[in-house]
């Protein structure tokens, strides 16, 4: 085997090897701390690789035979490595193993026996995680994507006895697989109509313009489905901010850098595919800009810091799909990177304020500069680079995504996606102001965090400055392509946003809530969701519990009632018969003499 | 000469005479007088073409008859007196016990 395609390999090993030690050596997987080393020192081998992969750049596959039939396996498994993958492995592995060392004092104050399960989750989530950017087919890429998101239903239910998180761990599992419903769907007609799983075979036959399949459109539709699902894009977000439910960790590496992203890829990766049918593209374009306004907007009257941040994922992914349906494939990949990147730094700081502060609410935090320095400025360096400022990585992925929008001559997405500009600059320093800034209301003495969870928080946010610069080097050839007046429009939203938020909830110049009565219908929907959870679970309590009412109804009076007749019949008939028996024995020989003396007349009559 | 048939005949009477017995009889005891009366219709069968076949087995077989028909009725007895002991009568309409 070739020597080169060992390191990919090795990257999803890691972290198998660790979670099948902690699955099946409960002693371990009980030290709690021990669990979280061996898994953080599995992850960290992983990023290693996962760096000299892409460092390599190396390209390639290996693929082994799967579901053996006649003539040849049905499937294969293996690796496939190319720019796409190797980005996305070390994304994965940098905040996994990031992620890991956060936690071990995020949770330190668990059980050792639910720190040992949280991170034996957590590096099956990573080998699953890891087994999906490397799937050379559809199908291995769906059975991984099935296991993210059984990790995710996992880790969101990690404290299971409460109501709330088992309630949205629940919740996210069934409206994932609503999507992926029409996943499995879509691979199957595919492979039906090709005859394939295989990437490489099918964008092959892509190019060659030979994949003439009837109804591709509608199958490939089914398959962005699936990414609908697992990355929240309208109607099928709602699961997403109420996953916040999960420890903070949690929701940074899942549900903002990694998981939740797999839709993005999914399409970034099948591109070949979707550019065939330019009808699914507009569809996911207009899906995604409509999406990254509806989150955006719900952010923006959210008190919830972590949900602000759930929301403002959403609006992200929206975005990425809108660049995805655009055309701009590479723009929307490297806003899944650099959204990675400070999305995990955005949430790991609020974890950290989180756990300084023991609330969720920001009306009730407020100036924590001075209390957690070293947190306040790495939120500010995330949320700047989510607001889209230069030379931070968000401005650059951000510019790029609405440029490609641009290209492709959809005004409509554009001009959401712009308003999302606007709004994205507005919530997060609407959640910068009320968290670090204004009066104290925080009760006790908010400290800063311990170190273990401070360098994670660095060095991301190093890493966001250091990918913003990068770019700003090397991504002169991709500015051509978008107009000259995008960069300073772009700048002057988030400006614009920014002044906004510090007149309203700092300077107090604007009341907020003057302008929640000027906009009140907004506001009222804004804050109801605009009624979609209630819309689901009216449907869900109305079309489901009322059909299975339906049902139970006729289970219980019609197939029921039938049984319950001919049992009736039965015992009614068996009632009136046992007067037969009397119990007299000369009856008895009587019947048997009368019997015998039957079958005599029988023989001689008829047996002739 | 009285032919076989005649034989056949009369254990067939006696054979209806008990089964009459078995049936209308309401003491145990007469039941069990008929019970007798049907065995030995079958005895009768037995010798009879044991005669007419020149062949020993029936007549073997019916000593052994005999003997089992004694053992029976001392049980069937016995069994009737148990029976009186415990209910006071053996008036075969009154033990159904095992009615439906």
């Amino acid at each position: 085997m070739d020597l080169s395609l060992l390191l990919p390999l090795l990257v999803p090993a890691m972290p198998f090897a660790a979670f099948v030690i902690l699955a099946i050596v409960p002693p371990i997987r009980r030290t709690g701390r021990g669990a979280g080393a061996l898994s953080i020192a599995a992850i960290a081998v992983s990023f290693v690789a996962a760096v000299i992969v892409w460092h390599s750049g190396f390209v390639g596959e290996r693929t082994w035979g799967w579901i053996p039939a006649d003539g040849g396996p049905i499937a294969t498994v293996g690796v496939m490595v190319d720019p796409i993958s190797n980005a996305m492995l070390v994304l994965v592995t940098l905040v996994s193993l990031l992620v890991q060392i956060y936690s071990l004092a995020y949770l330190s104050n668990e059980r050792p026996g639910a720190l040992g399960r949280y991170y034996t989750y957590q590096s099956l989530f990573v080998f699953s995680m890891l087994g999906l950017v490397l799937a050379p087919g559809f199908l291995q890429m769906f059975v991984f994507w099935e296991l993210v998101g059984l990790c995710s239903y996992l880790l969101i239910g990690f404290w299971y006895d409460r109501p709330a998180a088992a309630r949205a761990a629940v919740k996210a599992f069934w409206i994932t697989k609503l999507g992926d419903l029409g996943f499995i769907i879509g691979i199957v007609l595919l492979w039906s109509a090709t005859g394939t799983f295989e990437f490489s075979e099918l964008f092959e036959r892509a190019e060659a313009n030979t994949l003439a399949v009837p109804g591709l459109a509608v199958i490939m539709f089914l398959i962005y489905l699936g990414a609908v699902g697992k990355s929240a894009q309208f109607p099928l977000h709602v699961w997403l901010p109420d996953a916040m439910e999960g420890p903070t960790p949690v929701s940074a590496l899942i549900h903002a850098a990694t998981m939740v992203t797999a839709g993005v890829f999914l399409v970034t990766r099948a591109e070949p595919l979707f550019a065939l049918v330019p009808e699914v593209m507009a569809v996911i374009a207009w899906v995604g800009a409509f999406t990254a306004l509806l989150a955006a907007t719900m952010a923006c009257v959210e008190g919830d810091i972590k949900r602000v941040l759930a929301y403002s994922t959403v609006s992200q992914l929206g975005y990425m799909m809108a660049a995805a349906g655009a055309g701009a494939t590479p723009a929307g990949f490297l806003h899944l990177l650099t959204h990675g990147l400070f999305k995990a730094l955005l949430f790991l700081a609020a974890g950290a304020v989180i756990h300084a502060v023991g609330t969720n609410d920001m009306f009730r935090m407020g100036g924590l500069f001075r209390a957690m320095p070293h947190t306040a400025i790495v939120f500010l360096i995330g949320t700047l680079a989510l607001a889209g400022v230069p030379p931070l990585a968000g401005f650059y992925s951000k510019e790029a995504v609405l440029g490609g929008v641009w290209q492709a001559h959809l005004t409509g997405p554009f001009l959401m996606l712009a308003l999302t500009a606007l709004l994205t600059a507005f919530y997060m320093f609407r959640a910068v102001f009320l968290t670090f800034f204004g009066r104290a209301h925080a009760g006790g003495h908010p400290h800063e965090a311990p170190w273990l969870m401070r360098g994670p928080l660095w060095l991301l946010a190093v890493l966001t400055v250091v990918a913003g610069i990068r770019l700003a080097m090397s991504g002169a050839e991709a500015h051509e392509a978008t107009p000259g007046w995008l960069p300073p429009f772009s700048v002057g939203l988030a400006l614009f946003g920014f002044v906004l938020a510090l007149a309203m909830y700092q300077r107090g110049v604007i009341d907020p809530a003057r302008v929640a009565r000027a906009l009140a219908p907004l506001d009222y929907l804004a804050r109801r969701r605009y009624g979609l959870d209630a819309l689901y679970a009216g449907l869900y309590r109305g079309l489901i519990l009322g059909f299975s009412r339906v049902i139970g109804w006729i289970d219980r009076y019609f197939v029921d009632g039938i049984l319950n007749a001919l049992t009736a019949l039965t015992l009614r008939a068996g009632d009136s018969l046992r007067h037969i028996q009397t119990g007299r024995a000369q009856d008895y020989v009587y019947g048997v003499a009368f019997g015998v003396l039957l079958l005599f007349v029988w023989a001689q009559l008829w047996r002739r | 000469m009285i032919g076989l048939s005649s034989y056949l005949v009369l254990a067939a009477l006696v054979f209806s005479i008990g089964l009459f017995g078995v049936l209308t009889r309401r003491n145990a005891v007469g039941i069990l007088l008929g019970i007798e009366l049907m065995l030995n219709a079958v005895n009768i069968n037995l010798v009879a073409f044991a005669r007419f076949h020149g062949d020993l087995t029936g007549l073997i077989f019916t000593l052994f008859t005999i003997a089992i028909t004694v053992v029976e009725v001392a049980v069937g007895l016995a069994i009737v007196i148990a029976i009186f002991r415990v209910w006071r009568t053996v008036d075969a309409d009154r033990l159904d016990l095992l009615r439906g």
